[in-house]
């Protein structure tokens, strides 16, 4: 008699998951007989709520919304948090100064005042701005929003020693050299030694600048730039229960399990122009299984998806099939590429870095990627298309999407005799081993630069590890990683909040470095110096897309696609549109219920 | 009960062919054959035998020769408890008191067992579950015949123990198996299969786990609770030694039958089967000085499987050569009176036999 | 015994990530990190404390209690601290008092289910051996044992809670509803004692067809017992020793978290924890859970061995 229990072998895991994912897809076929689209009861329509508002007529007021998610926040705290959907659910419960617009598309990316009566006051050519607090603003303990509390809710960005994991923009604008040492170090009374803010009365707040940023008031739209309390600051374990400003509080937060936010009775509709404040109740519940996940979004028993990551590839088959109006099918703001760092031979010269470009077949890289709908557009250039200055797939400077849409083995041939390989050479491709569809992308690149004689090795390294293994020029160069597989968001909609570390040579850094391709470029670095100085809107977008144009002149990356991915909304779930703000994400904030069921 | 085929009249065995027994326990041309992957087995293939009450009769043989099978098949231990599609064989006839057990209802053959006839096993270790304290079990074999509370019981298993001569027995009724010696195992055993007053006891091998010096005090044990209960006693063994002591019959089993029986003097000082003869010189005496080394039967028990033709212990018959008159080899010898109630199955001449036996065998023992 | 076990964890906790180069306050910080706040959150983390230090540290912590500071914050880890998780920003005690409960009710429902079942069909089978019965049981075992738990655990889910709508199969505590706690819980232990069911039958069949044949249930015949006496008393008892045994192990296993089960079913236990502690690089947490899960053997033998001298009494004495 064995005791031998062994449950699963690989080869027998995936025969058993697709022998379930098959089960799944006939099982629930149940109830889907009411998706027909557009109806009041209904799903709204497949791509009804990408970038337009779905069924915002419908949104009652009162009911529980019911979120799930695969993962939990980084922290739930204002200056820690750095997840996409954090910033996007953080503003149930927290307030800035000024916030996105919560509008569908490309308006939801630009600014509007919260807590601020007004856009802020710019003076001193860019370097000063002022604000001005609404009336009526408050605490979930009925206490009036200060000037004060603004002050040190920023302030917390300092203590990155205490409260790390959060995006330090606010910092490197103000204090670039890091002279203030944070709220936790302040030797001052009143822990306000931050220079660079005066807040001369409770209801006026004015930033100085070192030097101007024209994207500065978009950093203060990020939930980092969040009032916080001083009398209210647990410091590190702030994120388990944060002071609310908006109209839900917490309630209950288990990390890892759930999350429920309830009304703050303080918080006055006639004091916030942006949030709606639907729904009674809030609640998340965190799963360890994706599939398990996609289930029970299928089977009606939660709304949405809080990471917005889109559906595992199980439960979106399912779902496109038999729920297909439940469906949005967004731009996520990353796109995907390869990056050929110029540091490993011979792709320091541009030549052969185009032959790569040229001989990889676009389609097929696409096709790994999850196809048009799961995978989005096969991407022609750098900058993603919910950034301004963005112009999609209409800038193509090497055809990618068109004439060398499968891969131009002629015009890469002719590039590598132009570099001096004319009989191809041989790389490393470095990929990260626990991302499988970015395996599949070094797959299918390898087969298609075979053809044209360049010969690249798949090393798939440690995911967890990116930022000691491909972070590392050095490290690079040494592992002979001549095309790296990689992807990028922004953190905020623009060219900066995007490109500025990947493209400009001052954040080449010897650990943690995100610009692989080593871009050392007066031009684009200038670029850059311009566009922080640059105040009107038209000029931001001119420069861009200049910068884009130059890093795709530059040939150092082979873009594979503008990313979409496939998102759930319930049938009972109203005021749904996707917003450039957040990345092409639902607007968390002003969603409703059509029945508070 | 599966193949109960009542083959005819035992072929030349001294039974009775009318269904009415006289005898307390008689048994007719009893088969008990099992199917295995390599055939049928024919452990015991037509034995017969009568025991009177008060009565002992010795089984004696080697391993293999049927005895054991034999007393379990009495004991309807054949089919009580045979899980699975292979199933023992059993026919002919088996009356005990009256009764005919193979025929009759298991379940009355169950109430049977451990009241009627009740049995003692080679091995008390094994024999006795070991997780169970010895009051315990013997209560458990009281109280499936007699419907008394547990105190009673208790009390009755205290005095079967004290009855079998087990020191302070109302402390060591508490212990367990494991904190006995292997005498004293083998008392509280036969205290337990005595507790129902049987009219039958069969004693397998019930000695032959012990030292000498406690198989006499077992011996002597059964000897008396025989007297005192007056029971039908049927002693099986290897060893001629423990029947000479107990028994008034002796049956000499060989290859799965009899081939010979009668009163213990008549087979002891007057054997008429060569392997007999063998039994006899392989047997230890203390009353005689030893003058040779003992003598074992030579070669191997005969397989039962596929029986060759005539007689089974031919092959290691120091006397297969001797010239026999009016006999075909291939036929079996069967049991004839040698005797008053004397039987053995040899093709030798009376003559021939006694003559060997008296100058040849005897002077050597 | 039980120190040595804990030194081995902590080896393996605190070396490994050495030898992998995991830098765990880097994966700490974030995308912004700058390596001044590394080294602070280092420093916090006692990381760059000597490992017999940071050992010593832990063991202070569970008796003593334990405060972290850094940077001008302060938290405190009150004893019996077993670490406090900075990812999660709670102590990982808490954690494991949270979750135990449900770990231990999901391993103790799913074991009187799979005794239930994987004796009786264990026995049944020894009973009926080289029959039909026996050869069906036995293939039904087979495929018990082979199949993975996500595999029957999702064709549950796919067939009782979406498709026949018969389950929520959503996790309630037993405090909040005693109905919807067994709701929720009712397919994960189905799920986890048709594994455990299917080995349980093969074992119980063997060792009862082992005892079988021992002499003793002949003499237990031989009295006159019932065969449901002889069965059901003398040959269970006897079977009961090695199946017990595998008992306190698998329950003490099961104990450190059954994570396939617990993230197919989204049961918040241990499993999950550690499930969840791994993807997020939440060392304290993956180390408290299993300090936990080797406790949790460790008593489970002990008592496996309690229980021995309580069913065989030959044990009592030596």
């Amino acid at each position: 008699m064995t005791t031998q229990r062994t449950p699963g072998r690989r080869k027998q895991a995936f025969a058993a998951a697709a022998a379930v994912a098959a089960l799944l897809t006939t099982a629930a076929c149940g109830g889907g007989d009411d998706d027909n689209g557009g109806s009041k009861s209904g799903a709204a329509g497949f791509d009804a709520a990408n970038n337009k508002v779905a069924q915002a007529s419908e949104a009652k007021k009162g009911g529980t919304l019911k979120f799930g998610g695969a993962q939990d926040a980084d922290s739930w705290d204002t200056t820690r948090g750095y997840y996409g959907f954090m910033w996007n659910f953080a503003r149930y419960y927290s307030r800035q100064l000024v916030t996105n617009k919560t509008e569908p598309g490309k308006p939801g990316a630009e600014i509007t005042p919260d807590l601020a009566s007004g856009l802020a006051k710019v003076t001193d050519d860019g370097k000063t701005y002022t604000y001005t607090l609404r009336d009526g603003v408050t605490w979930e303990d009925g206490k009036p929003i200060t000037s004060k509390d603004i002050k040190y809710g920023i302030e917390r960005v300092w203590a990155q020693d205490v409260l790390s994991g959060g995006p330090t923009y606010l910092k490197d604008f103000l204090d670039p050299k890091g002279e203030y040492k944070g709220p936790y170090k302040d030797t001052s009374k009143d822990k306000l030694g931050l220079k660079a803010i005066d807040t001369p009365d409770d209801k006026t707040i004015v930033f100085h600048l070192p030097t101007a940023n024209s994207d500065f008031e978009e950093v203060l739209a990020l939930v980092s730039a969040s009032p916080v309390r001083q009398d209210k600051d647990t410091k590190s374990k702030y994120g388990l229960h944060p002071f609310a400003t908006g109209p839900y509080k917490f309630e209950s937060y288990s990390p890892g399990k759930n999350l429920t936010l309830v009304r703050n009775t303080e918080w006055k509709q006639a004091s916030d122009p942006v949030r709606k404040a639907y729904p009674d109740k809030i609640t998340v519940q965190f799963f360890s299984d994706a599939n398990q996940l996609d289930q029970r979004l299928l089977n009606g028993d939660l709304d949405l998806d809080i990471n917005q990551t889109g559906m595992s590839p199980q439960g979106r088959t399912t779902a496109l099939k038999q729920h297909k109006a439940n469906l949005d099918n967004p731009v996520s703001g990353y796109v995907r590429y390869a990056v050929f760092p110029q540091s490993v031979k011979p792709f320091d010269n541009i030549e052969c870095r185009k032959a790569v470009i040229y001989g990889a077949d676009h389609v097929s890289l696409q096709t790994a990627r999850g196809g048009p709908v799961a995978g989005g557009d096969i991407g022609t250039n750098m900058l993603p298309p919910s950034v301004p200055g963005a112009e999609g797939q209409k800038y193509d400077p090497y055809e990618i999407a068109g004439a060398n849409k499968t891969g131009n083995a002629d015009e890469a041939k002719k590039a590598l005799k132009a570099c001096g390989k004319p009989n191809g050479f041989s790389t490393t491709i470095a990929v990260r081993n626990n991302k499988p569809v970015e395996v599949a992308t070094a797959q299918s690149l390898q087969a298609s630069l075979k053809k044209v004689g360049i010969n690249a090795q798949i090393d798939q390294y440690d995911g967890s590890q990116t930022a000691g293994i491909i972070g590392s020029p050095s490290n690079v160069k040494k592992k002979n990683y001549g095309i790296i597989i990689m992807g990028w968001g922004p953190d905020f909609p623009s060219v900066q909040g995007y490109g500025l570390p990947l493209w400009d040579s001052k954040y080449i850094l010897d650990s943690g470095n995100n610009n692989y391709a080593l871009i050392d470029d007066k031009k684009i670095d200038g670029l850059f110096d311009t566009y922080v100085k640059t105040l009107d809107d038209a000029g931001k977008t001119k420069i861009s897309t200049e910068i884009n144009h130059k890093v795709m002149e530059g040939a150092y990356y082979l873009p594979f696609t503008f990313e979409k991915f496939i998102n759930w909304r319930s049938d009972n779930l109203a005021n749904v549109y996707t917003s450039n703000g957040y990345s092409g994400m639902y607007d968390f904030v002003n969603l409703g219920l059509k029945s508070a069921k | 009960m599966s193949d109960l085929t009542k083959s005819g009249a035992a072929v030349g065995e001294p039974t009775g062919a009318s269904p009415a027994p006289t005898a307390f326990l008689e048994v007719r041309d009893l088969k008990v054959h099992f199917p295995t992957d390599d055939g049928l087995v024919k452990s015991v293939d037509g034995l017969s035998f009568q025991l009177e009450k008060g009565k002992t009769l010795g089984i004696v043989g080697e391993s293999g020769s049927g005895k054991s099978v034999t007393s379990l098949g009495i004991m309807g231990l054949h089919t009580a408890g045979q899980y699975g599609k292979r199933k023992a064989q059993l026919s002919g006839e088996i009356w005990l008191d009256g009764t005919e057990l193979l025929s009759a209802d298991p379940d009355h053959v169950r109430k049977l067992r451990g009241r009627e006839m009740s049995m003692i096993f080679q091995d008390p270790l094994s024999a006795l579950h070991p997780y169970y304290t010895i009051g315990h079990q013997i209560v458990e074999a009281y109280r499936v015949h007699h419907p008394v509370d547990k105190k009673t019981a208790k009390r009755r298993a205290v005095e079967m123990l004290d009855r079998v001569g087990i020191p302070q027995p109302d402390k060591r009724v508490d212990s367990y198996p494991h904190e006995f010696s292997g005498g004293m195992r083998q008392r509280a055993m036969i205290a337990m299969s005595l507790v129902n007053n049987p009219e039958l006891l069969i004693a397998d091998e019930p000695t032959t786990a012990l030292d000498v010096t406690v198989q006499a005090q077992i011996l002597d044990l059964i000897r008396d609770l025989q007297k005192e209960f007056g029971s039908a006693v049927i002693v099986i063994t290897h060893d001629l030694g423990v029947v000479a002591e107990l028994a008034d019959d002796i049956l000499v089993m060989y290859g799965g039958r009899c081939i010979e029986r009668g009163p213990a003097d008549k087979v002891f000082y007057e054997p008429r089967h060569p392997y007999t003869w063998g039994l006899l010189g392989s047997m230890p005496r203390l009353d005689r000085e030893q003058q040779e080394r003992l003598i074992p039967v030579k070669g191997s028990p005969p397989s039962l499987i596929n029986v060759p033709s005539g007689c089974a212990f031919n092959p290691r018959c120091p006397y297969a050569d001797i010239p026999k008159d009016n006999v075909t080899r291939t036929v079996r010898p069967e049991l004839t009176e040698v005797d008053t109630r004397h039987w053995a199955a040899c093709h030798m001449t009376q003559e021939q036999r006694e003559r060997i036996w008296t100058e040849e065998i005897a002077p050597k023992l | 015994m039980l120190v040595v076990i804990v030194m081995v964890v902590f080896g393996i906790f605190f070396l490994v990530p050495k030898w992998a180069g995991v830098d765990i306050a880097a994966s700490f910080v974030g995308k912004q990190a700058d390596p001044a706040s590394v080294e602070a959150v280092r420093e916090k983390l006692g990381l760059s404390d000597p490992i017999y230090h940071q050992v010593w540290e832990f063991f202070k912590g569970i008796f003593a209690g334990r405060t972290y500071s850094g940077g001008g914050d302060v938290t405190q880890c009150a004893a019996p601290c077993f670490g406090y998780s900075f990812r999660s920003e709670q102590a990982v005690w808490p954690v494991l008092t949270d979750r135990f409960p449900v770990t231990l009710g999901l391993a103790l429902g799913a074991a009187v289910l799979w005794l239930i079942f994987g004796l009786a069909a264990g026995v049944l089978s020894a009973l009926k051996r080289g029959t039909f019965w026996d050869r069906g049981a036995m293939v039904v075992a087979l495929a018990g044992v082979s199949l993975p738990i996500y595999f029957t655990g999702l064709l549950s889910l796919a067939i009782f809670a979406f498709g026949l709508h018969w389950l929520d199969a959503q996790y309630v505590p037993l405090d909040q509803s005693f109905g919807g706690y067994f709701g929720g819980m009712i397919l994960p232990w189905i799920t986890l004692a048709f594994l455990y069911a299917a080995m349980y039958a093969r074992i119980t069949r063997a060792t009862m067809l082992e005892i079988l044949g021992e002499d003793y249930i002949r003499t237990a015949r031989a009295k006159g017992l019932k065969e449901q006496v002889v069965i059901g008393k003398h040959a269970m008892r006897s079977t009961m020793t090695p199946i017990l045994t595998m008992l306190g192990m698998d329950l003490g296993a099961l104990i450190g978290g059954a994570i396939l089960t617990e993230s197919t079913f989204n049961l918040p236990g241990l499993g999950r924890a550690v499930l969840d502690a791994i993807k997020t690089q939440d060392l304290p947490i993956i180390l408290g859970v299993t300090l936990i899960t080797s406790l949790a053997v460790l008593l489970a033998n002990l008592v496996v061995d309690i229980l021995y001298a309580v069913i065989d009494p030959r044990v009592r004495l030596a």
